[in-house]
């Protein structure tokens, strides 16, 4: 379980996120939608650390991410994360990307890295592209091989921050049926994005965040159909 | 019968094989100073790209002075004073010490450049995989970044390698020095600069073709 309390987050004197209290339960499928600015990345650079927070406390599975104590590096294998840009490594084969986390963080030798890699890369339906290097995939692949490349560690939670808005508009859909096929395996996944078909169809609950603050956070034909907060409809208003 | 005392005597096969210990007496200097030198340096930027402030008013300063101030000077000045603070050290020894410093004061400028060309966003998602700061470091930062500055750091090896040649005002017998000796004796300085010339092209070639071949293969 993720439990969000009290967070904030400043850059600077700008402070982005606005005491949020939030708790993910493990199976569930948590979209954050808002406009650009809103925080909501910022709160997935939070759960897993990448980001310091300047007040309250982000705790998963009863480990306080952000405590002086917490071996984080340990604690991340539990967080995957997929990017808005995919990252891949450039100089190692799909195979390779996927294969070297497993080797040197979790010290799997390189015939079991290679055998996790090969199993998510078919996974994610890569399966015939093990020994391509990511300059010769597409957009869309590359962010399938990061989906595996995430996923070989075997974490409990996925972190998705917009993970389709950088692809092609006919490239968005492998993506998000990677995404849903995740969902229905019951991975926990808290899903930052701008595709409110998959916010509405795939997701338990629905956050909208409105200027670093948690607005409203219900099941999704609530937030669709009948939106508490004015900002919300407004918000639902402008995007579809 | 008069008997007249010849100076001068021509270019023969010995002085090809003095010439040729030279040339490994220019590689052996060139290739321990370039390689002492290239990881000071890769050591010296990666301070600069980390350490911020407190590297940019110490280290930068001190590795401007090395990048700034030519060679043959710093050669001198070191050959000379050195022995004041205590270091007596012959033409090698000092031509290795100013030649691998003026390398890590090129090559760190070309290290940190290679650190930042790896992106945020690439090293966050190396560490969101559970990677240290050092397995990010070693595994995606110096591969990535490394072949990034590649082509600029093999500018600096080879240029190093040319600017051995100035330890000869040291008197270290390397190539120059060599062809300097020669040249008195035989009066013929087309030809054995010629010869230098050659020397000099055989250990830069090989070296960037090697690297042009690295590059072809990384690229693919």
């Amino acid at each position: 379980m993720i439990e969000i309390r009290g967070l904030e987050k400043y850059f600077g004197a700008l402070q982005v996120l606005k005491g949020i209290d939030l708790d993910v339960e493990k199976g569930e499928v948590l979209s954050v939608i808002g406009a650009s600015g809103s925080g909501k990345s910022t709160l997935l650079y939070c759960i897993n650390g990448l980001e310091p927070i300047q007040k309250g406390a982000v705790i998963v599975d009863g480990t306080d991410v952000h405590a002086k104590g917490t071996d984080i590096n340990k604690l991340r294998q539990k967080l995957g994360m997929v990017f808005q840009q995919w990252n891949s490594f450039p100089h190692l084969t799909a195979l390779e990307n996927v294969a070297l986390a497993p080797k040197i963080v979790k010290g799997k030798s390189r015939a079991e890295a290679q055998a996790i890699a090969e199993s998510q890369l078919k996974h994610v339906g890569l399966g015939d592209k093990l020994n391509v290097y990511p300059g010769a995939l597409s957009g869309g692949q590359q962010q399938r091989l990061a989906i595996a490349r995430a996923l070989a560690m075997e974490p409990t939670y996925m972190l998705f921050d917009e993970a389709t808005s950088a692809l092609d508009p006919e490239l968005v859909g492998e993506v998000l049926d990677t995404m849903r096929l995740l969902a229905e395996e019951g991975m926990t996944m808290i899903c930052v994005t701008h595709e409110m078909g998959f916010a509405r169809d795939v997701s338990d609950r629905v956050a909208y965040f409105h200027q670093g603050v948690m607005e409203e956070i219900g099941p999704p034909e609530q937030i669709f159909g009948d939106a508490k907060s004015e900002n919300t409809r407004k918000f639902l208003a402008n995007v579809r | 019968m008069n008997e007249t005392i010849s100076f001068f005597s021509g270019f023969n096969v010995n002085d090809f094989w003095f010439m040729g210990e030279a040339a490994l007496r220019t590689l052996w200097i060139s290739a321990l100073s370039i390689s002492i030198g290239a990881v000071l340096g890769g050591l010296f930027g990666w301070l600069l790209h980390e350490g911020k402030l407190t590297a940019t008013l110490t280290l930068a300063p001190v590795l401007d002075i090395f990048r700034s101030v030519p060679l043959i000077i710093q050669l001198v000045l070191f050959y000379n004073f050195a022995p004041i603070v205590g270091l007596d050290l012959d033409p090698f020894g000092s031509g290795v010490v100013i030649l691998t410093i003026y390398t890590a004061a090129l090559v760190a400028n070309v290290a940190r450049g290679g650190i930042e060309a790896v992106g945020k966003p690439m090293r966050r998602a190396a560490r969101s995989l559970g990677m240290s700061y050092w397995q990010d470091m070693r595994y995606v930062v110096l591969p990535i970044g490394g072949r990034a500055v590649f082509p600029a750091w093999v500018g600096v090896a080879l240029g190093v390698m040319k600017d051995s040649a100035l330890v000869s005002v040291l008197g270290y017998v390397e190539l120059l020095k060599a062809s300097q000796i020669l040249i008195t004796r035989t009066q013929e300085p087309f030809l054995i600069l010629s010869i230098a010339g050659a020397f000099y092209f055989a250990l830069s070639f090989p070296v960037s073709r090697y690297a042009a071949k690295l590059e072809q293969r990384w690229a693919q």
